[in-house]
């Protein structure tokens, strides 16, 4: 059994908040470019030369990509054979939250209570997942989650009868009712199959996941690549001013799911889609 | 267009702003988000008045990230503006003509705007880091318990803009997206 004290888990949870609100992923950044090549409308090219000055901004002067540093989504895939020592792994993982957004500078964006409201004033606690998988590892990943696009979210309980198509149209009705408020362009992550609750985290591990990767069944990938060509005909593009760009990535995840059921979960996401790992 | 203004955003400069005209804005604006526009309503529903006049005044929806030792202020771009919508006419109604944020309004916000000559303008969301380098004040003016809701007037500099809604009710997100799918047809 390996031991891991649980202060490294707060330091790196810490460090990963800090870094994933100021610095863009790689295969972001290079979606964004790639779709500001294609662009040819003056106001959409305009939008997407300022977002990518925005990013380039944030690495150089090392300061949040957005103002709306997001709740900490953080996701550990503990290894059966770690033994965590030191502490409670709740507090490790919340404690890390808390320094890495009051040392970052990072805003505090968390309430006590959904209907009564209240900051807490340390933006946590973290939207805590764990899984025990194989192995002596622990794989960390922090996704800070803006709410602008969080908002424009939806789920719905198909009957199998709806199909493959029912699922197409309702990705397209969800995009297309969220309008310019996520921030387009967007990434769209969608998670099929389980149960209720289980599809909703599917869509937001979809997000979890580089948008220049895809599903390992090509039967979704293709799936994933009809969809981004679909949402980028609606034409809402950049901010929703009109363009050719309203996503940028489409990730599917699935799972198996009852004889009587199709879950589906739309999980909306920024242009500012955040998230970094590291294994320990 | 692109065009240069400088506030206050008078009823006769607000006529000249057209939804699409791009636009680099200079003057004194004051930011409020969710909880700072339930307040201010609702001191105006008492009868008193707001920290600030509001009269040819714009708001910009923001909660920024706290400012690093050095920095005027933290990553600030807009919020989305729709969560303001039941206060806007509000605000129009006492004066505040200008609306800096991002998203679809509601048509009752879009016939206060015809009524008092508003304009709502578009900041690019997530663009935080970007147009905190245009904001050369800020300071902090009531409601501090509210944190990043907290009321701050600031002075900006040549901010980057889009003219979203003007005050005759044209819509960019409408307009520019039918542009769109026409340029796609022929």
């Amino acid at each position: 059994m390996r031991e891991l004290h649980v202060n490294r888990i707060t330091e790196t949870i810490e460090r990963l908040c800090i870094d994933a609100c100021n610095h863009l992923p790689e295969d972001v950044k290079c979606g964004i470019r790639t779709c500001r090549a294609r662009e040819d409308g003056e106001i959409a090219k305009g939008v997407l030369d300022n977002i990518i000055t925005n990013f380039e901004i944030a690495d150089a002067e090392n300061v949040p990509i957005c103002q709306d540093t997001g709740m900490a989504c953080v996701f550990l895939e503990i290894g059966q054979d770690v033994h965590l020592v030191g502490g409670g792994l709740r507090e490790a993982v919340d404690e890390g939250v808390r320094r890495g957004y009051d040392r970052g500078y990072l805003r505090k964006s968390v309430v006590k209570d959904p209907v009564r409201r209240g900051n807490t004033g340390d933006n946590t606690p973290a939207m805590l997942y764990t899984e025990i998988v194989s192995g002596d590892k622990v794989t960390i990943t922090v996704g800070p989650k803006g709410f602008g696009s969080e908002n424009m979210s939806a789920i719905r309980m198909f009957k199998p009868s709806a199909g493959l198509q029912g699922i197409k149209d309702f990705i397209l009705e969800v995009v297309e009712t969220a309008g310019p408020n996520p921030c387009p362009p967007i990434v769209v992550g969608v998670g099929i199959g389980g149960t209720f609750d289980k599809a909703a985290l599917l869509s937001k591990k979809a997000l979890m996941r580089p948008i220049d990767s895809s599903h390992p069944d090509p039967f979704y990938a293709d799936l994933e690549r009809e969809m981004l060509e679909k949402i980028n005909q609606l034409g809402i593009g950049p901010q929703g001013f009109g363009g050719r760009t309203t996503a940028l990535g489409v990730n599917i995840e699935t799972l198996p799911t009852h004889i009587a059921g199709m879950p589906c979960a739309v999980n909306i996401s920024c242009h500012v889609t955040r998230h970094k790992t590291e294994v320990l | 267009m692109e065009k240069h203004i400088t506030l206050p955003l008078t009823e006769e400069l607000a006529r000249t702003l057209h939804a699409g005209d791009t636009v680099y804005l200079t003057g004194t604006i004051y930011t409020s988000r969710d909880a700072g526009h339930k307040r201010m309503c609702e001191t105006l529903a008492e009868g008193k008045p707001l920290p600030f006049d509001p009269k040819d005044a714009t708001i910009y929806y923001v909660g920024p990230t706290p400012a690093k030792p050095g920095q005027v202020i933290g990553s600030a771009g807009p919020t989305t503006s729709g969560r303001m919508d039941a206060y806007a006419p509000t605000m129009m109604s006492v004066g505040a003509r200008g609306m800096i944020g991002k998203g679809a309004r509601l048509p009752e916000v879009v016939e206060a705007m015809k009524k008092y000559s508003g304009v709502y303008f578009g900041a690019i969301g997530g663009a935080g880091a970007l147009l905190a380098k245009c904001i050369k004040s800020a300071e902090l003016i009531a409601y501090e318990d509210l944190g990043a809701e907290a009321l701050r007037k600031l002075y900006v500099e040549e901010m980057p803009l889009v003219v979203i809604i003007d005050c005759e009710g044209r819509n960019l997100y409408e307009e520019g997206r039918e542009k769109y799918l026409k340029s796609r047809e022929v």
